[in-house]
């Protein structure tokens, strides 16, 4: 379980996150939602440790990131799998080379214990025969599968993922969301997508977290959000015909 | 001034990560090959070329100032000589790699740096600087050193073909020069610049590239800024250790 504590971030004038307090429960797979700049990505970036919350504490099972030692918050990272949005892969190294990295990395695995795992990791994301691609020659698709790959090969306790399906087209972006929810539930990883795709939302949300100009404006699941009342909310759900059109029940 | 003092603050502060204690010692070791490689093997060619030309160049005009039948002409192998070893070998290489090198360096960090590799290296709990960085300092210091004697020798031999072909002395007298009154300390003199060279390119340029923030023009204008920096911090210390070592 992760538990994020009056969490404020500013950047110079700007207060980004005001006092932000949220729970993510494992197994289930957490979204935090809201209209770009809104602070998903620096919320999401202070929970794993790139920024630097300047107040509040995040609690990892009741563990706290900032009281950690640097040996410590190294081993807790070791913990985190994470997705970037543009799948930050080493384009330096295969595909089967970016899963074993972390191995290499970490682990006293043997040769063939860890090309068993990549394999296993790149099979768990439906995809074979990409062993020696470079990350310049996959889809945007395959690339986010990979970043998944990698995430997970270390047998996270928490996921985080960015974004997962920017750029890419409705059928492989719902492909990957019902991924990290298949490797969710299966793993019982404690997953955190930051996301303002309404289909994702559709598709996966067990927890919703929405964030607006920087604080928590609401929280529930996929089915009370068509039915909230919260005004920035369906601002923000409803902008689109589509959705106008769901709730009026067309 | 104040922004100039925080940029140095934050170099030591990376430098301080760079070189704190590998992960895994085998993978750094490995990465460590791979730079020598990258950064130095990759560099034979050039560095090569540029001696071979730089050699003939010095021992032309150094053939043309010493025009008088009272000096005498093996002087002219031994000021090639002397010019290839003292300066033209150790600081005109090092500016030459502070462009190839170094350019490729800060826009390969910088790279890494704005498609979020770098944070994707911290969350799996590696310390990135020491990562990327520490591999390309030490293959740096290690390897060009025999850079810049391998273009010291190549220097000398463009030197000879200039000075036989275009028959400006003879062979004897040239390769007389070359040996003529030779001061060991001077070789140990360059090989040390070079390596001060070495550690300013590599640590700068990484500099640079990993604090490149934005997009790809802020991965060019890193890649721009590592160059002239290198460059002027090259002639600084080729001054301060001439000085100290030389004076």
């Amino acid at each position: 379980m992760i538990e994020v504590k009056n969490i404020n971030k500013t950047f110079g004038e700007n207060h980004v996150l005001k006092d932000v307090s949220l729970s993510f429960m494992p197994g289930k797979t957490n979204l935090v939602i809201g209209a770009s700049g809104s602070g998903k990505t620096t919320l999401i970036k202070c929970m794993v440790g790139l920024h630097e919350a300047d107040s509040g504490s995040i609690l990892f099972d009741s563990s706290s990131f900032d009281e950690l030692d640097k040996k410590k918050r190294r081993e807790l990272r070791q913990q985190i799998g994470m997705l970037f949005q543009g799948g930050a892969l080493f384009d330096y190294l295969t595909v089967e080379q970016n899963i074993s990295f972390p191995l290499n990395m970490f682990t006293e695995m043997g040769e063939e214990e860890k090309k068993e795992r990549v394999n296993f990791c790149l099979k768990r994301v439906n995809l074979n025969n990409a062993n020696n691609l470079y990350p310049s020659e996959l889809s945007g698709g395959m690339m986010k599968r990979v970043a998944i790959a990698r995430a997970i090969s270390m047998k996270p306790k928490y996921l985080f993922c960015d974004e997962p399906n920017s750029g890419l087209d409705p059928q492989t972006a719902i492909l990957i969301d019902n991924l990290i929810h298949e490797i969710t539930q299966e793993y019982k990883i404690t997953t955190v997508v930051n996301t303002h795709d309404m289909n994702s939302v559709m598709e996966i949300g067990d927890n919703i977290a929405f964030i607006h100009k920087g604080q928590l404006a609401w929280q529930g699941d996929k089915d009370s959000i068509v039915s909230s009342n919260t005004k920035e909310l369906n601002d923000f759900v409803f902008a689109s015909k589509l959705f106008k059109k769901i709730k009026k029940g067309v | 001034m104040i922004n100039g003092l925080k940029l140095f603050g934050l170099y030591l502060s990376m430098l301080g990560n760079v070189f704190s204690r590998p992960e895994n010692k085998k993978v750094y070791f490995r990465k460590v090959v791979d730079e020598m490689v990258n950064l130095g093997v990759n560099s034979l060619t050039i560095v090569a070329i540029i001696s071979l030309f730089m050699g003939a160049v010095v021992t032309i005009q150094t053939g043309l100032q010493l025009n008088n039948p009272f000096i005498p002409k093996y002087l002219i192998g031994y000021a090639t000589r002397e010019s290839l070893i003292l300066e033209f070998s150790p600081t005109m290489i090092a500016l030459i790699l502070a462009g190839k090198v170094g350019s490729s360096i800060a826009s390969e960090i910088g790279t890494m740096r704005v498609s979020e590799q770098i944070d994707a290296l911290e969350i799996m709990g590696i310390n990135s600087a020491a990562f990327i960085i520490q591999p390309k300092i030490i293959a740096s210091v290690l390897f060009f050193p025999f850079l810049v004697i391998i273009s010291m020798g190549i220097g000398m031999f463009g030197g000879f073909l200039a000075a036989t072909l275009g028959g400006i002395i003879s062979t004897p007298e040239f390769l007389q020069g070359l040996i003529y009154w030779f001061e060991p300390y001077y070789i140990f003199y360059a090989l040390v610049k070079t390596v001060f060279f070495a550690f300013a390119i590599s640590s700068i340029s990484s500099f640079f590239g990993y604090y490149t923030r934005g997009g790809a023009l802020a991965v060019g204008k890193s890649s721009t800024k590592s160059v002239v920096w290198s460059c002027i911090i090259i002639l600084f210390i080729n001054f301060i250790l001439t000085q100290l070592m030389l004076s």
